[in-house]
C-alpha cells in the first residue's frame, strides 16, 4: 500500500488539490473526497454507467479510473451541468419528459447524454438509444431519457 | 354588483405534476444511504463464505488487521448481543419460518453467506483487508437443484403474509371430466430460473451513534418502519432509540421489502465501536439475498370446440430455502381471469439450500400469468380462433374462483382501446410468417391482473401557523412518485394550491407506514393522507363555527366549501374566512390531527378487487440468428382512478420494460455443484438497455371504484409487468409458430 499522492484536479470550475493513495477510484475521490455524491455507484466495475462524468471533454466510467491517473484534468461532475434555478438543458429536459424515476441513474445518463450530443455520432433515435446504452436504468424510464435527449438535440430546449 | 363566485382550485388529482424531487435528483442533491456525511465514518466491507453449507471452523484475522488503517473485524465469536427468538428477528414481510440471523452462530446455510465484516477508516482498507480474511470450514453435503428435488415438494406453511399472497383456492369443479371431454387440450411445462432485482443502488446502511446511545440510520429499504421494527428486535432496544431514514432509494422492486444483511452489519458495528459506520454491498453481493424464485410450472388447460374454456389444471413448483417457507400466488390467476368451472389448481415448495427468495416486480402474478397467458395462445390457435377473440369469448364480471363479483373490472375496455391503437386488426395468423427484410414479424397479446390490496396506515396532517399544510407519514419512495401525489390528494383534500402543501416522509419517526410494495401505497397511505386532511378539515371547520360574530351562522360542513386557502360559505360566496384567521383565533398556534385509516372489511370483502391490463407486442425475429426485437407495444390498463398521469404512465412503461426483461434477458444462472450463482453482476445478468426498447405506448382506460378506498385508486406498480411479459412470448409464437416454455427466450430455441 503506497502513501498518498497529491493531485490537482478542476472539479466543475473549481481548483481542487488532493491528497489521495493511487487504490482509490476517480468515482470515490469525488465521492469521499470532495463529497461530490451527485455521481453514482452501481456496480464499480464499469457496466453500468452510473458514475459517468465527463473528463476533459470527454464521457468516463469513473469507477475504472483511478484518481491519479487524472492528475490535472477537468472533470465535470451532475453538480457542474447545473443547479437548482439554474438547469442544463437537458436536466430541464428530464424533468419534462419524466426521464427518471428512482433518480440513481440520472446524473450518469445526464452525463452522458450531453458528452453524447458533443460527441456528434448519434443522429438519428435509433443510433442515440445504441450510444446510450451503457447506461442502465432498472426503473425502464428508457422512452423517456431518448426523449428526453432527442428534445434537446432537435433544440426543443435550446 | 354581481355576486362573487367560487374562486376555482384547480383539482390536483388527476393532474400530470413533475415529481417534487425531480430537481433534486437531476442535479445531483438527492441523497441515498450511503451518501451521508457524519463525522469520522468507519467503512465496512462483508466477508462471505466461500462454502454452500458447514460450520466455520476457524478465523484468521492477522493479514487483515496488518493493513493500515484496519478498526476491528466482527463476526459470530465477536459482536454485539443479538435476539435469542426468531420473532425478534422478523419483520413486516418476513415469510413463514426462522429468518437468517447474520453473525449469530458458525453454521453456513447458503452460498456466498455473510460470515464477517471488516471495519476501516477508509472503503479501500476494509475491501483489501476483507479479502485477506482466511476462513476454514468444516464442509457439509447440500443440494440446490429444483427439479432432482420435486419429490420433495410439500405445501408451504401459512403465515400473516398468506393474507397479502392467498393460497390457491381448493378444487371446484370435475377438472379430469372436463379435460377428457374437451375439443382442445393443451398440456405442457414452463419454466424460469431465478431473477435477481438489481436496482441500480447497492444497498448500504449508514449508522450513526448518537451521544445518548441511540441511532440515527441512513438505510436502502422500502419501509422506514420496517427497518426500525427489525432494528430494534433484533437488539433488543427500544423504538424510540432507533430512528431509520430513507428519503431517497435508488430503486427497490422488492429487494429493499425485508431489511437487508448490510443493515443489521452496520448496526452491529456501530454499536460494538460507538462509532458511525457505513456498509455498502458490492454488485456481487447484491446476488446474496432474496430473489425471484426459479419456478417450474406444468399446465393442463381444455376449451370446447365453440371457444369457452372448460377445465384448468395450473400446478407451481417454487423453492425456497431450508428456513424460511417464502411463497407466492402463482396459480390463482386463470380462475380469476376466466370463468373456467372445472379447476385444479396445486402450489408447492422445495426446500434447498438456498437463501431464502423474496419479493420481486409483480411477484406470482408475473410467474403465473406468463405461463396461463401463453398456454390461451395455444388454446387459441388450436380453436382456430383469434386469440383477442377467445379471450372476449371468456370474459367475465365474476371472479368465479371465490363467486365474487369485481368491484371494477374494465379489462374489457383495456382490450378494445389498445387493439385499436395497436391496429391489431393488421395481425396475420401463426404460420404465414411475415417477413421485414430478414426478420420475422409477429403481434400478440395478453392480458394481466394483481391485487388491489389494503392496509390500515396511519399520516398527520397539520394546518400550519402560516395557513398552509404539512402532511407527514414514515413512507419512502423508491422512485414510483408518491410523494408528489400524496401532495396533490392532500391539495385537494383542504382545498390548497399544490405549493401549500409540503409532504414530510421516509422518517421512522413520523406516523408508522406500511413498506412501499405490492402496488397499494397509493390505495393504503393515501387513503391515510385524505382520512387526516379530512379530520384537519373539521377541526378547522368548528373553530371557524366559533369565530367572533358567527361568520358562518349555523352552517355546518357540508354547507361550505374548503378553497384557495379559504372556508368559503356556499350560500353566500362573499364569506370567506382564510385559514390564517382560524389560526389567530387559535392564538396562532397551528392545528395538528393524526388519523389511522382502516379499510372496512365489511364493505370490501363482499367483491373480488383487481387491477387488469392488457399489452398488444409487436416482435421482430431475425430469420437466421433468431434475435428478438420488440419493435413496438401498447399497454392499456384498468387501475381505478389515475392519480398523477404523468408518473402514472412512468410507472406502466417501467412494468413493459421488466416485461421485456423477464420474457427475453433475465436469468441467474446456477452452478449447481458449487451451489452458487455465477453470473453476479451486470455485464452477464442481463438487464434491458436502451436499445432493447422499442416504441412503447400507455392507454389509461376510465375506471370508476367506489368499493375498493374513498380514492378509487388501486395501484399500477406491478400490472403493467404482467400483461407484458406473455404478450411477448405469443408475438414470437405468432411470428415463428414457435411455443415458447423457458423464459427467458434464448437463440437457441429459435
Amino acid at each position: 500500500m503506497s502513501s498518498p499522492q497529491e493531485i490537482k484536479l478542476t472539479v466543475n470550475g473549481k481548483a481542487e488539490r488532493l491528497s489521495v493513495r493511487p487504490w482509490v477510484s476517480l468515482l470515490d475521490t469525488l465521492r469521499h473526497h470532495l463529497h461530490l455524491n451527485g455521481t453514482k455507484k452501481g456496480c464499480d466495475h464499469g457496466q453500468c454507467g452510473a458514475c459517468t462524468v465527463i473528463c476533459d471533454g470527454e464521457r468516463i466510467l469513473s469507477c475504472l479510473t483511478l484518481g491519479v491517473m487524472k492528475d490535472g484534468s477537468e472533470i465535470t461532475t451532475i453538480e457542474g451541468l447545473g443547479q437548482p434555478g439554474n438547469l442544463h438543458p437537458l436536466q430541464e429536459a428530464f424533468l419534462e419528459h419524466d426521464a427518471y424515476q428512482c433518480g440513481y441513474c440520472t446524473p450518469g445518463q445526464i452525463c452522458s447524454g450531453v458528452a453524447l450530443m458533443k460527441e456528434g455520432h448519434a443522429n438519428t433515435r435509433e443510433e442515440v438509444k445504441e450510444l446510450m446504452s451503457g447506461n442502465l436504468c432498472r426503473c425502464g424510464a428508457n422512452t423517456n431519457i431518448i426523449d428526453a435527449i432527442m428534445a434537446v438535440k432537435d433544440g426543443a430546449h435550446e | 354588483m354581481s355576486q362573487p363566485t367560487l374562486p376555482h382550485t384547480q383539482a390536483e388529482i388527476g393532474r400530470p405534476r413533475r415529481r417534487i424531487v425531480g430537481v433534486q435528483k437531476v442535479t445531483g442533491q438527492a441523497t441515498y444511504a450511503a451518501e451521508y456525511t457524519p463525522d469520522d465514518l468507519l467503512y465496512g466491507y462483508v466477508v462471505n463464505a466461500t462454502i454452500t453449507r458447514g460450520t466455520i471452523t476457524g478465523i484468521d484475522e492477522r493479514a487483515a488487521r496488518e493493513i493500515e488503517g484496519v478498526v476491528e473485524i466482527i463476526h459470530h465469536l465477536r459482536r454485539p448481543k443479538l435476539g435469542y427468538f426468531d420473532m425478534q428477528y422478523s419483520d413486516i414481510d418476513a415469510p413463514p419460518g426462522s429468518p437468517f440471523r447474520p453473525f449469530y452462530d458458525a453454521e453456513i446455510q447458503f452460498a456466498e453467506q455473510p460470515i464477517a465484516l471488516v471495519v476501516a477508516e477508509t472503503f479501500e482498507a476494509a475491501r483489501y483487508a476483507a479479502s485477506l480474511v482466511e476462513v476454514t470450514y468444516d464442509k457439509a453435503p447440500f443440494d440446490v437443484d429444483l427439479h432432482k428435488n420435486l419429490d420433495t415438494a410439500r405445501k408451504p406453511k401459512k403465515g400473516i403474509d398468506s393474507i397479502l399472497k392467498p393460497m390457491p383456492p381448493d378444487d371446484y369443479g370435475d377438472f379430469d371430466g372436463a379435460y377428457a371431454a374437451a375439443s382442445a387440450t393443451y398440456e405442457g411445462e414452463v419454466y424460469h430460473r431465478s431473477q435477481h432485482h438489481n436496482p441500480l443502488e447497492m444497498h448500504a446502511t449508514i449508522t450513526v451513534y448518537e451521544a445518548d446511545g441511540k441511532l440515527t440510520i441512513y438505510d436502502k429499504t422500502q419501509g422506514t418502519t420496517n427497518s426500525q421494527i427489525y432494528i430494534s428486535g433484533v437488539f433488543g432496544m427500544k423504538m424510540s432509540d432507533v430512528r431509520v431514514i430513507a428519503p431517497f432509494v435508488g430503486g427497490g422492486f422488492g429487494s429493499g421489502l425485508r431489511p437487508q444483511y448490510q443493515l443489521v452489519m452496520s448496526v452491529m458495528a456501530a454499536l460494538h465501536l460507538q462509532r458511525n459506520v457505513c456498509v455498502q454491498l458490492d454488485r456481487e453481493q447484491m446476488y446474496t439475498f432474496g430473489h425471484r424464485p426459479e419456478t417450474l410450472q406444468r399446465l393442463r388447460f381444455g376449451a370446447s370446440a365453440d371457444g369457452k374454456l372448460t377445465a384448468v389444471s395450473h400446478e407451481a413448483f417454487a423453492e425456497t430455502s431450508r428456513f424460511e417457507d417464502y411463497h407466492e400466488a402463482v396459480v390463482n390467476h386463470a380462475g380469476m381471469l376466466y370463468p373456467v368451472e372445472n379447476v385444479h389448481l396445486e402450489y408447492k415448495l422445495v426446500p434447498l439450500d438456498r437463501y431464502s427468495p423474496l419479493d420481486m416486480r409483480a411477484p406470482g402474478g408475473l410467474t403465473g400469468v406468463l405461463a396461463v397467458e401463453t398456454v390461451m395462445d395455444q388454446l387459441a390457435d388450436q380453436l382456430g380462433m383469434d386469440p383477442l377473440a377467445f379471450r372476449l369469448k371468456n370474459y367475465t364480471t365474476t371472479d368465479v374462483s371465490s363467486g365474487k363479483p369485481y368491484s371494477s373490472k374494465e379489462l374489457r375496455a383495456c382490450y378494445e382501446q389498445a387493439a385499436e391503437r395497436f391496429g391489431w386488426d393488421q395481425r396475420k395468423p401463426t404460420g404465414k410468417h411475415p417477413q421485414r427484410g430478414n426478420r420475422l414479424v409477429g403481434h400478440g397479446m395478453a392480458s394481466g391482473i394483481w391485487d388491489a390490496i389494503m392496509l390500515p396506515a396511519k399520516a398527520t396532517a397539520r394546518l400550519t401557523t402560516e395557513g398552509k399544510l404539512l402532511i407527514q407519514c414514515a413512507l419512502n419512495d423508491c422512485g414510483q412518485g408518491a410523494y408528489t401525489v400524496m401532495s396533490q390528494i392532500a391539495a385537494d383534500e383542504l382545498g390548497l394550491p399544490f405549493e401549500d402543501v409540503t409532504f414530510e416522509y421516509a422518517d421512522s419517526k413520523l406516523d408508522a407506514s406500511p413498506v412501499q410494495g405490492g402496488s397499494f401505497t397509493t390505495g393504503v397511505v393515501g387513503s391515510a393522507v385524505k382520512a387526516a386532511c379530512f379530520a384537519l378539515k373539521d377541526k378547522i371547520f368548528h373553530l371557524a363555527q366559533i369565530l367572533d360574530g358567527f361568520p358562518l351562522g349555523d352552517a355546518l360542513l357540508p354547507d361550505v366549501t374548503f378553497t384557495g386557502g379559504e372556508i368559503v360559505l356556499n350560500a353566500d360566496p362573499s364569506v370567506r374566512i382564510p385559514f390564517t384567521d382560524i389560526i389567530a383565533f387559535n392564538k396562532g398556534k397551528a392545528l395538528e390531527v393524526s388519523k389511522t385509516n382502516v379499510p372496512n372489511p365489511f364493505k370490501i370483502k363482499k367483491y373480488a378487487r383487481n387491477s387488469h391490463a392488457a399489452s398488444f407486442v409487436e416482435v421482430e425475429v431475425d430469420a437466421q440468428l433468431g434475435v428478438v426485437y420488440v419493435t413496438r407495444a401498447v399497454t392499456a390498463v384498468a387501475a381505478g382512478r389515475i392519480m398523477n398521469p404523468q408518473t402514472a404512465r412512468s410507472q406502466i412503461l417501467g412494468g413493459m420494460v421488466w416485461g421485456i426483461g423477464m420474457a427475453l434477458r433475465e436469468e441467474t444462472l446456477l452452478d449447481r455443484q458449487l451451489g452458487k450463482f455465477m453470473n453476479t453482476n451486470l455485464a452477464e445478468y442481463h438487464i434491458p438497455v436502451h436499445a432493447d426498447i422499442g416504441e412503447l405506448d400507455v392507454i389509461f382506460v376510465e375506471e370508476k371504484d367506489e368499493i375498493i378506498n374513498d380514492l378509487g385508486v388501486k395501484g399500477l406498480g406491478e400490472v403493467g409487468t404482467i400483461s407484458m411479459a406473455p404478450a411477448i412470448a405469443n408475438a414470437i409464437f405468432n411470428a415463428t409458430g414457435k411455443v415458447m416454455t423457458q423464459f427467458p427466450v434464448k437463440l437457441g430455441d429459435l
